[in-house]
């Protein structure tokens, strides 16, 4: 099968090649078979992908180490639904899975606009074929997934237990589909700027694609800082960490876009804003996938270095040339059709947003890229979270601000009365909610916080004062009642209230970061059994430490080290128990097969008890260095012995003697009670992040529905027929 | 490679060939007319943001961000625009059947 799955390979990228070829002779030459036929190739770019990627997926399923990518990213001991997912976590997998969704998405957007934009699509088609050109390449060149060997390993070495996380199952997949939906804007921007064609029309076919990739890509960044809040062992959600980064960069100016192309849907303004933040993000979107396989920047998420960063930087580079050649050589042509009737109007807080977003963006880049900035300069140096911070959190305050005014100003121009009659209610509750949490105490000391749960209130009281306002309007017009006139309200204008929703969830989100972030009690504690902590809310008992061998197939799957808690209510008598544990997994060393455990991979078991007011979390990590390694070598000099001696023959008795020496391991650390150190967090509101996550996705999907373009038309086709009566008035 | 994977891969071969070459079979098509429909795909673009101007103006008018004199003024300078490429859309005349083409 890997041969086939070469062979698919190759194809592809002839395939690719020939989309690249036939796309731009098809806009060169004005041919529309050219045209025609370049647009199938990306079919048949997919269908060849999904064959590539059906293989490695059956490969993985059945253990079928022959295949390099299986032995070193899976295990006969690797649960089976992870098995699926293990082929992202690799280098090779993680690339085919980036081609075979940029060909999935591809064909769908040329396939939807197969009769529109014929003069666009060539070039798009072309740019499309580029990427999925340049990513099979690798494939085939540099990091294939089919490379085998002749003898296959009796077993691999296992998944990443980080990974083993069920976020990790759809986090890639969202990130993915994230960065290569963004090449469709991208692609259909460069497009039009090819042909010269610098209407809206190339927004209108790709506005549900830069959508879906906000929203994917969205999913991603939040699924990625849920895995790392209870899977990480360190108790944040976010660390600022280079890869991180990476992911946030294409969505700020992403979330900039979707608001700026309004503005040149409707006024023809902001032309070569918007052409730069679609250019701009595509080539994020690329500059995050490097940034994951190049080394260049130290991240716990990355893949390490590797051999991918030349050809990347190529590709960035020339990206970007190409872009700044093609807003410079059309800058004439991009010109605004009118200016800002005001600056209190709608299009004027989305230009301020833009400007907002894009600083963001700049901070977080400069941020991010500031070792290597330092690095070349002689003095490597990096800026940490507390600088981030820092420079982020007015900005996100302003933001926050801005989702609340937004909704509430008129498009053109608003009068004050306007102002008056719309920010009254929504400002009350802000203010109303400030000098509550004022009055409640402890929240006055923390301004930022105390700003953004009033901003927040602002925001969601705006929404509910625009849906009641909206449903009260609809009403008079059809009569229905309230919550159908609500549903009605959203279903006929999905794109308004779908992006109302996504501001409620903001809200919410940001409330969760900053209760979260101001008022978290976290401390990092030794306790002997019996001991005691307090920690914010909680009470913390150390009872007894405890430890298991675990086994799958007669083999040690892994080895887990924890303690057994008692935790309540500070002061209350109810208390429950909790097993927060560190499992060590088995590598292959055969000159110290038991102290290897402790040098391989790791993972926290956090216990985490999550709530709406607060989250109770503890991870615990067994003292290691001291107490564990100084035996594990000895049972090590002991097993070589035995084995070099003759007294263990068979490879049977070698395991059994292994497994034997580990189990008593095990059995010694919790007979002798030592003490261990553990983090325990009490953090308020972290629960209001994953919701407010939820509350965008729900949005975002509102906004995506297909269902709205057929509502579109029955309500275009009644102003159309009222427009056309008016005309023939005229 | 065995021969039941080689021919697997000749028949993908083929059939890539077959369907990308299709098109190409048909003969050379010149996209004479992609001027002018690029020209009423910009008007329509046009046409549904200016009626989605519209509804979005009544829509602040029905949630009070425009007084009922401001939207009046609004509706009938965004009517106008509307009218006017009408007017444009109407001038271009009906638009060209698309030429058949497999896929489509």
């Amino acid at each position: 099968m890997a041969t086939l799955g070469r062979a698919c390979l190759i194809l592809s990228l002839l395939v690719a090649a020939y989309g690249l070829a036939a796309g731009i002779a098809a806009w060169r030459l004005k041919r529309r078979d050219l045209a025609e036929s370049a647009r199938r190739a990306v079919y048949a770019l997919a269908a060849l992908l999904t064959i590539a990627m059906a293989i490695v997926e059956v490969a993985f399923i059945r253990n079928d180490f022959s295949f390099v990518v299986v032995a070193s990213h899976s295990s006969r001991t690797t649960p089976e639904q992870f098995k699926l997912a293990a082929m992202w976590s690799s280098q090779e997998g993680s690339l085919l899975l980036w081609a075979w969704l940029l060909s999935l998405w591809s064909s769908l957007v040329l396939f939807l606009t197969r009769k529109r934009m014929r003069d666009v699509a060539p070039v798009a088609t072309a740019v499309l074929s580029g990427f999925a050109t340049f990513f099979v390449a690798l494939l085939v060149f540099a990091a294939s997934p089919f490379q085998t060997v002749a003898v296959a390993p009796e077993d691999g070495t296992g998944l990443n237990p980080l990974l083993r996380h069920a976020a990790m199952l759809i986090h890639p997949p969202m990130l993915y589909s994230g960065y290569t939906l963004f090449a469709i804007p991208f692609a259909f921007a460069v497009g039009a700027l090819a042909v010269r064609r610098i209407d809206a029309d190339w927004i209108t076919a790709t506005r549900r694609f830069a959508l879906a990739a906000w929203l994917f890509l969205g999913i991603g960044i939040v699924l990625g800082a849920r895995w790392s809040y209870a899977e990480l062992g360190w108790g944040g959600y976010w660390a600022w960490d280079p890869v991180e980064n990476a992911s946030l960069l294409p969505w700020l100016t992403g979330t900039a876009f979707l608001h700026s192309v309004m503005i040149q849907e409707k006024r023809g303004m902001l032309k070569v804003w918007n052409v730069s933040l679609v250019l701009a993000t595509g080539i994020l979107a690329i500059l995050g996938t490097f940034l994951v396989r190049s080394g260049v920047l130290d991240s716990i998420h990355a893949f390490g270095a590797s051999t991918l960063g030349g050809p990347f930087v190529a590709l960035i580079v020339a990206l970007i040339v190409l872009s700044i050649w093609l807003v410079a050589s059309r800058a004439a042509m991009l010109r605004s059709e009118h200016r800002l009737d005001s600056l209190v109007s709608r299009e004027a807080i989305f230009l301020f947003n833009n400007l907002v977003f894009v600083g963001l963006a700049f901070v977080v880049f400069f941020g991010t890229f500031f070792p290597l900035i330092t690095e070349a300069l002689g003095n490597k140096r990096a800026l940490g979270p507390p600088w981030f911070d820092r420079i982020t959190t007015p900005l996100a305050l302003v933001l926050v601000a801005l989702a609340g005014i937004a909704p509430l100003i008129a498009w053109r121009r608003a009068t004050v009365a306007n102002l008056r009659r719309n920010f009254a209610v929504p400002v009350g509750v802000g203010v109303a909610v400030a000098v509550a949490l004022i009055a409640a105490g402890g929240v006055a000391q923390k301004p930022f916080s105390l700003t953004m749960f009033a901003l927040a209130a602002f925001v969601v009281a705006g929404v509910a004062q625009e849906a009641w306002r909206g449903t009260r309007a609809r009403r008079a017009m059809s009569g229905e009642a309230p919550p159908l006139a609500l549903v009605s309200l959203v279903r006929r204008n999905r794109r308004r209230y779908g992006g109302y929703v996504v501001h409620l969830g903001i809200a919410l989100l940001f409330c969760g970061v900053a209760a979260s972030s101001a008022f978290q009690h976290e401390r990092d504690v030794r306790l002997r059994p019996g001991q005691s902590a307090h920690v914010g809310h909680y009470d913390v008992t150390y009872l007894a430490p405890i430890g298991r061998v675990a086994r799958k197939d007669g083999r040690i799957e892994r080895i887990m080290l924890g303690a057994r808690l008692a935790v309540g209510t500070h002061g209350a008598k109810d208390r429950h128990v909790i097993e927060p544990t560190r499992s060590y997994y088995p590598q292959d060393a055969p000159f110290a097969p038991v102290s290897a455990m402790f040098d391989g991979e790791t993972e926290t078991q956090v216990q985490l008890e999550s709530g709406l007011r607060r989250d109770f979390w503890v991870a615990v990590e067994p003292d290691v260095p001291t107490l564990l390694l100084p035996r594990a070598r000895y049972f090590d000099r002991q097993l070589v012995k035995a084995i070099s001696d003759g007294r263990l023959k068979s490879a049977d008795e070698q395991v059994l003697a292994f497994n034997q020496l580990l189990q008593r391991l095990v059995d010694e650390y919790v007979a002798e009670r030592p003490a261990a150190p553990f983090r325990v967090i009490d953090s308020p509101m972290v629960t209001w992040i994953w919701l407010g996550g939820l509350v965008v996705f729900l949005g975002g999907l509102i906004s995506l529905w297909p269902g709205a373009d057929a509502a579109r038309r029955r309500v275009t086709a009644g102003y159309a027929a009222r427009v056309a009566r008016e005309l023939g008035r005229a | 490679m065995g021969v039941l994977e080689a021919l697997i891969v000749l028949l993908l071969l083929a059939a890539i060939v077959w369907v990308v070459g299709a098109p190409l079979r048909r003969g050379v098509t010149a996209a004479a007319d992609d001027a002018e429909q690029a020209a009423r795909e910009e008007l329509e673009a046009a046409k549904e943001a200016k009626y989605r101007e519209i509804r979005d103006a009544e829509l602040d008018r029905g949630t009070g961000k425009l007084s009922d004199e401001d939207w009046r003024v609004v509706d009938r300078q965004l009517r106008a625009e509307a009218m006017e490429i009408l007017r444009r859309l109407d001038a271009l005349g009906a638009p060209a059947a698309p030429p058949p083409g497999p896929g489509d």
